[in-house]
């Protein structure tokens, strides 16, 4: 095979996408993310994007790479290289190469001459051969080669051999022979590429110092600081990709941060009790039930789940409503419908989450558009639920949640206070004539309840059953109704208290995009791309349910808007509509939902080809 | 589930508990059952239990599912906080409130189909879990509220007032509870206020779950002839031979009536559970006699009740999970947040 490695005239520094095709299960997870991982500790935005099967070993998996110096590290469409190391799907990773970009196998065995492109330069290094003549063990043999192509990259794209070199003593700081192995590896692949490549390829890394304040984090870990931070105590949950590694931190956190040591322990007993209680439940539906029965009781709780503990929940979450009593959920959403594809990333759970249960419902939402966002969001989810005794969701989604992205570093202000809402002591109590439960309201239509364990003239007695202002059972129509009016009006006045939107105004705008979550670096990349297109366009990131005001205003301010979500029945758009009031018609979608992250290439196609229409 | 408020009516003095309250302020409102409910009979043993156990009220905390007898919370312990939730689920709010505050007296009331049909699961893993909590199983063998649909416990054999008899193996909550690793296992008739008075208190004392079944009769839909769980069924076949007396804490603690080898559990806040008599070869620590005699005695039809099986040892959810002793609830949030140098410090790692 011939290596063409000719220089392009246009050289391209920090701006490329890289794509690794992989079998899941063989451990190429570590050997991806350390190269990410390397980029990001040269000072240069960047972002990984798993993209894996539903499945434990044997299935194909990807992992995508974007450098990008300007910070839009939203997922590419088109790769300037390919790592291609799955025989199984070589002819859609090579189709998948821009025209003048790069393959990379593994040439211990001959590629087929049907996947030859003449448009892109194959590099072959011959990974096994090397791994196979270096190393002893199977395992190692097979687990070394990922090691051993990711030394090849770091030499392709000048990645700084130091700074992985570092990283891998630090993964390995305890384990030598490992290390030894890794580091081997690594060099054989580097020395592979330097010696037989021009290197570095005419895209290429230089440190920056974009990255200085960042961290790099998913949204599962950053979520589970967020409770533990806003001094979350008791949590039930079920086990559910993607949602899985929030609880996972949490309990690690919890292990951590929250044990408090004891004196003198008895022989035998541990030197700590913990100041938390995890329960893994029988079911998603118990989740919650152990979520409102310790909240009832005062304590923060919280469940993470994803669509389908959602659909479980739904029954005991009319309860909550009803009843008012404070719920955290954290749902990492993945693609529906049914089991769907759990390990696809999707934002379709909005109008379940909004109207969870049956009967007259509405609950307050808040949607982080990044790791950043769902600590600040987790903590702030316990401040509203509590504040407006109910439930509250926080709709991440696998993508955030399971990704690293660079974020600005976490940041806690050591006098925040927790709002722990409207809770009567017997001090209270015993200022008052008489307690009833849903009476007394105040602004914002909340009423002040007792906690069980106080002085019995703040007993009283939840029912999901109808009942009355003062929590007494019944079926007349005005008392029934009283009650289900102030809840709806209670619920509007969470509006002010979720995060506001972002807006972002540009001179000359003449349309308006909004969107939600995850969706945020994509849109924003494909608004400056709108602008070489001579579309101007305002921007709106919704970030919490019930809607403010500046919602409706900025619909009512564009002759044409588009919303740009990732499920298929346009959920946020309707939402809007039915929430605000304004013409559904007044808004056009823009709709990706296949499962992978949104790209802002589809963006700028769904809005360009409906200005075209 | 409609109640109405009890006339606070002052009779002839009535005996005071450690408390100073009388039997009256144990009490909640007029229960709207049918009349001759065997639930009636129930609300009024758990009225008796915690006035003669001097537990003040509002450490009480009351819960339920749907279903007839989980109307019932409303009907004692006015005083008491209480939580009227979702059918079959009243276990898993039960779970949560303990989580978060384990210094209360838990006490879930359902039915055999909020427990042993829509509910199952959770109790059994509410079982396995050791919350500690009285679990009552009103038994009645029929949905009342749904006006006379076989439930899980029903029988074999065993007749609706209208149809063909039940044909499907039932569910018996003390087989089940001795199989999921129960801690505490009893079973009573609600037309035996004697006998139930006593294991309640006993279940109040026990350190973990303990699950009573009473069978208590539907006079409206399930108390015929060809019904067994009827008054005249449960009288003609159920067998009392295990006796237990309870001896709460402090007090002294009288002799024996039987004077043979009676056997007595300290509870672990000092009380006593004292067995009165048990069948030879009867041990009320061993899963497995128990079982075997459950077993025997049900395939002569009868039904054995009294305090069945006792583990005052196994940890429950608590212990199992090591929480710290001070209820999750008051925990300071200053020892719960690790604060901002602290979150400065970890992000070390996230780079």
């Amino acid at each position: 095979m011939s290596i063409d490695t000719t220089r392009e005239s246009s050289v391209r520094v920090n701006d490329f996408s890289i794509k690794l095709a992989n079998v899941n299960g063989t451990g190429s997870a570590s050997a991806n993310s350390l190269l990410m991982q390397a980029i990001f500790r040269m000072g240069i935005p960047v972002s990984g994007k798993n993209l894996f099967p539903s499945n434990i070993q044997g299935l194909p998996t990807w992992y995508e790479i974007r450098v990008n110096k300007t910070g839009y590290t939203a997922r590419a469409l088109e790769y300037d290289l390919m790592v291609a190391m799955n025989s199984a799907t070589y002819a859609e990773d090579i189709a998948d190469v821009k025209a003048g970009g790069y393959v990379l196998f593994d040439s211990s065995w001959p590629l087929d001459d049907h996947l030859l492109r003449s448009d892109v330069t194959f590099l072959g290094v011959p990974l096994a051969r090397m791994c196979i003549e270096h190393f002893a063990a199977p395992r190692e043999r097979i687990l070394m080669k990922n090691v051993a192509y990711a030394g090849a990259i770091v030499a392709l794209l000048g990645i700084d051999m130091d700074v992985v070199s570092n990283l891998l003593a630090e993964t390995f700081a305890r384990n030598e022979l490992l290390r030894e192995s890794n580091q081997n590896a690594l060099r054989l692949g580097y020395d592979y590429a330097k010696e037989n490549f021009v290197c570095p390829l005419p895209f290429y890394v230089e440190p920056m110092d974009a990255t200085k304040e960042s961290i790099l984090i998913d949204g599962n870990t950053a979520t589970a600081l967020g409770c533990l931070y806003a001094g979350a105590t008791v949590s039930g949950w079920y086990p559910i990709t993607p949602a899985t590694a929030v609880m996972d931190n949490f309990t690690r956190l919890c292990a951590q941060y929250r044990r408090e040591p004891i004196e003198n322990p008895a022989p035998g007993e541990l030197a700590y009790k913990n100041n938390y209680l995890i329960i893994q439940a029988e079911d998603e539906i118990a989740a919650i039930g152990i979520v409102l029965g310790a909240s009832w009781s005062g304590a923060r709780a919280f469940t993470s789940t994803s669509g389908p503990g959602i659909s479980l929940m739904n029954e005991l979450l009319g309860l909550a409503y009803y009843t008012e009593i404070p719920a955290v959920l954290i749902d990492v959403q993945r693609t529906g419908p049914s089991t769907g594809m759990p390990t696809r990333t999707q934002q379709a759970d909005i109008l379940l989450c909004a109207y969870a249960s049956h009967g007259d419902t509405k609950h307050i939402l808040l949607f982080p558009a990044n790791p950043r966002e769902c600590f600040d969001f987790a903590v702030q989810s316990f401040d509203i639920a509590e504040r407006f005794q109910t439930p509250v969701f926080m709709l991440s989604d696998l993508d955030i949640g399971m990704n690293d992205w660079v974020v600005p570093e976490l940041t806690w202000d050591d006098n925040y206070v927790p709002d722990r809402g409207r809770v009567l002591n017997d001090q209270d109590l015993e200022k008052m004539k008489e307690f009833f439960r849903y009476s007394n309201e105040d602004a914002e239509f909340v009423t002040p309840r007792t906690l069980p364990g106080s002085d019995s003239k703040g007993a009283y007695f939840i029912r999901g059953s109808g009942h009355d202002k003062f929590g007494r059972y019944t079926e007349k129509p005005d008392e029934y109704q009283e009650v289900v009016d102030r809840l709806k009006k209670k619920h509007a006045a969470a509006a002010t208290h979720v995060p506001a939107p972002v807006i972002e105004r540009r001179d000359g705008a003449t349309v308006g995009i909004i969107t939600l979550g995850g969706c945020d670096l994509a849109v924003r990349e494909a608004v400056e791309q709108l602008d070489e297109f001579g579309i101007v366009a305002d921007f709106m990131r919704v970030r919490g349910f019930p809607f403010v005001d500046s919602v409706r205003e900025f619909v009512e301010g564009h002759d044409q808007c588009f919303v740009v979500e990732q499920n298929r029945d346009a959920q946020l758009r309707s939402l809007i509509s039915i929430e605000t009031g304004v013409g559904i018609e007044r808004m056009k979608s823009v709709l990706a939902y296949g499962g992978f992250p949104l790209s802002a290439a589809q963006v700028v196609d769904g809005i360009t080809t409906q200005l075209e229409g | 589930m409609t109640s109405i408020a009890k006339p606070l009516i002052p009779l002839a003095p009535l005996p005071k508990n450690e408390l100073g309250l009388t039997i009256r302020d144990y009490e909640g409102a007029i229960s709207t059952l049918c009349a001759g409910c065997g639930h009636d009979s129930v609300t009024a043993a758990i009225t008796h239990a915690y006035w003669e156990l001097s537990m003040p009220p509002h450490t009480i905390a009351k819960l339920s599912g749907i279903g007839c007898s989980s109307k019932t919370p409303t009907y004692f312990v006015r005083g008491a906080h209480g939580f009227n939730s979702a059918h079959g689920r009243m276990v898993t709010i039960a779970t949560g409130a303990n989580a978060a505050n384990r210094d209360l007296s838990y006490i879930g009331i359902s039915g055999d189909g909020d427990s042993l049909s829509i509910g199952l699961g959770h109790l059994a893993h509410a079982i396995r879990r050791n919350v500690n909590m009285v679990y009552i199983i009103e038994n009645n063998g029929v949905y009342g509220l749904t006006k006379g649909q076989f439930s899980a416990s029903a029988d074999i054999g065993s007749r609706l007032k209208k149809g063909d008899p039940n044909t499907m193996a039932p569910i018996d909550p003390i087989l089940l509870g001795l199989s999921m690793g129960a801690t505490f296992l009893a079973r009573g008739f609600s037309g035996d206020k004697a006998q139930l008075v006593p294991i309640l208190k006993a279940a109040a004392a026990h350190k973990g779950l303990a699950l009573i079944d009473v069978i208590s009769p539907c006079v409206t839909f399930n108390d015929h002839e060809g019904s067994t769980k009827s008054y005249r069924f449960m009288r003609e076949h159920e067998v009392k031979e295990i006796e237990t007396d309870f001896v709460p804490i402090r007090k002294e603690i009288h002799k024996s009536l039987e004077e043979n080898d009676a056997t007595e559990i300290t509870m672990h806040d000092g009380s006593v559970v004292r067995f009165r008599s048990v069948p030879s070869g009867y041990d009320p620590y061993d899963r497995q006699s128990v079982e075997e005699y459950i077993r025997e005695r049900r395939s002569r039809g009868e039904i054995a009740t009294g305090l069945l099986y006792v583990d005052e040892t196994a940890p429950d959810v608590h212990e199992l999970n090591n929480t710290t002793n001070q209820p999750l609830n008051t925990v300071a949030y200053s020892k719960l947040c690790p604060g901002a140098r602290e979150l400065a410090e970890m992000q070390r790692h996230f780079r």
